[in-house]
């Protein structure tokens, strides 16, 4: 089914993880792969031959810091790879709790990281405004976020 | 010069103010013509968000590009993640245009298009470029005589073919504007290497990123600096309220005081370290405290 296929959704999005000669410069560059299971050309092997990839726990254990990405001899955009994987994943429902929780953030606030009482006071203690010239302060522009991921369906993917 | 407005994000509004109003005091003295981005949103995070559906990703950065471009000017970046969510949404919306038809259907729906008259920066890049050391080590009151672990962070840098910054292995332009300030940047083992925070890591599996965090002190200890520079209010976070999260995981104890870029340089422009809001940090130490108070005494 094509919908489901991996593969050709890389292939689609220009990034033909096929052209992988299994060399693991990847893995020698990651950073995550030194304290986690992460093995960056395993990860690339799996999603070349199974679906299964989807439920890779590894897929979540990216930092994305490219250096794969940058490193690897056959220009393959692992990185862009890893997060296209991770988007499947996530439309399936196949995503953490606290990454649930972060969506949750962004849809209500408009921003993953949301002001609490303790930095507004730090804010005010700098002789900055209590809130930010941002969506906070906005609620115009904070209700046009809102309309714009509405648009775009983002709360289904935690529905 | 470029006229700009300054993106905010999240972290650093909502988690580190002192790098909000250090940044803002720093462009002013220098006489940089930034202003506030009202209505600005998340950026979206790029670790995140383009993992959870790209298309929303690219509207969310498309729109808070839109805010630049109604007001003719460049959005300026504080944060890694904010410069690589937006930096590459814009060079992707100019360039695909199935993706900019795209993204502009969603932006239709709050009268918005996105036209691609702007450029997005980051402030490293941008006072390296745009106003250069040599101008920088004159607007200096007090060379700081610091030593310090510069921290580039992953996404000021790559994907390199994007940023157009040069080496992506051993860059220079960050350590050479912490040196304009009077500083040494000392080399260390594993400088270039992740924080740890980025890509869902933090939120997703906080024990395993605090293990490369973790690491990445260690170096940095054995370097024995005064603190660590850096120009990512997430890297920032993960570096100074990750060390009592480290010390409760795995009891070890670091104090390092950690330093964005603006906070820095402030201290070199000659403004208090309170103004700063490096006294917000969630590392307290004494020693570094006090040496910054005898820079204020000795000038």
């Amino acid at each position: 089914m094509k919908e489901n296929n991996v593969q050709q959704q890389l292939k689609e999005a220009g990034i033909d993880i096929l052209k992988c000669m299994q060399c693991g410069m990847c893995t020698g560059s990651c950073p995550s792969g030194r304290h986690t299971s992460l093995n960056v050309r395993r990860l690339v092997r799996h999603a070349m031959r199974s679906q299964d990839v989807l439920k890779d726990k590894e897929l979540w254990m990216c930092t994305t810091c490219y250096n794969c990405q940058e490193r690897c001899p056959r220009r393959i955009d692992i990185v862009d790879a890893i997060l296209r994987i991770r988007s499947i994943a996530a439309h399936k429902g196949i995503m953490l709790p606290e990454h649930q929780q972060v969506i949750k953030l962004l849809l209500e606030y408009g921003h993953a990281v949301p002001i609490d009482e303790m930095n507004m006071k730090k804010r005010e203690e700098l002789g900055l405004e209590r809130l930010p010239e941002t969506v906070h302060k906005d609620l115009e522009a904070l209700n046009e976020v809102k309309t714009l991921l509405k648009a775009c369906k983002l709360a289904e993917i935690i529905d | 010069m470029a006229q700009l407005a300054l993106f905010l994000g999240c972290v650093i509004p909502n988690r580190y103010p002192g790098i909000e109003m250090a940044t803002k005091i720093c462009l002013a003295k220098l006489d940089i013509d930034c202003t506030d981005l009202p209505g600005a949103s998340c950026c979206p995070a790029p670790g995140v968000f383009r993992s959870f559906d790209s298309p929303t990703w690219l509207a969310l950065a498309g729109r808070n590009i839109t805010l630049g471009e109604d007001m003719q000017r460049d959005l300026l970046t504080i944060c890694n993640g904010c410069f690589g969510s937006l930096a590459d949404a814009n060079h992707t919306l100019k360039e695909s245009e199935d993706l900019r038809e795209k993204t502009n259907v969603y932006l239709g729906k709050i009268d918005r298009q996105f036209k691609g008259t702007t450029d997005v920066r980051h402030i490293a890049e941008f006072l390296y470029s745009d106003i250069g050391t040599g101008k920088i080590k004159e607007a200096i009151e007090k060379p700081l005589g610091l030593k310090v672990a510069v921290h580039y962070g992953c996404h000021l840098i790559k994907p390199s073919r994007d940023r157009g910054l040069g080496s992506f292995e051993r860059p220079r332009f960050f350590d050479e504007l912490v040196e304009a300030t009077g500083s040494v940047s000392v080399e260390y083992s594993d400088k270039m290497e992740c924080c740890g925070a980025g890509g869902g890591m933090r939120s997703g599996l906080k024990e395993r990123s605090l293990a490369m965090a973790d690491h990445k002190l260690s170096k940095i200890k054995e370097a024995g600096v005064d603190c660590i520079v850096n120009a990512c209010p997430f890297c920032h976070m993960q570096l100074d309220a990750g060390q009592p999260e480290i010390k409760k995981a795995f009891g070890k104890t670091y104090d390092i005081p950690v330093l964005h870029y603006s906070q820095l340089l402030g201290l070199a422009l000659g403004f208090p370290s309170e103004m700063l809001g490096i006294h917000l940090n969630e590392v307290k130490n004494k020693k570094f405290a006090e040496k910054l108070k005898s820079l204020v005494e000795e000038n």
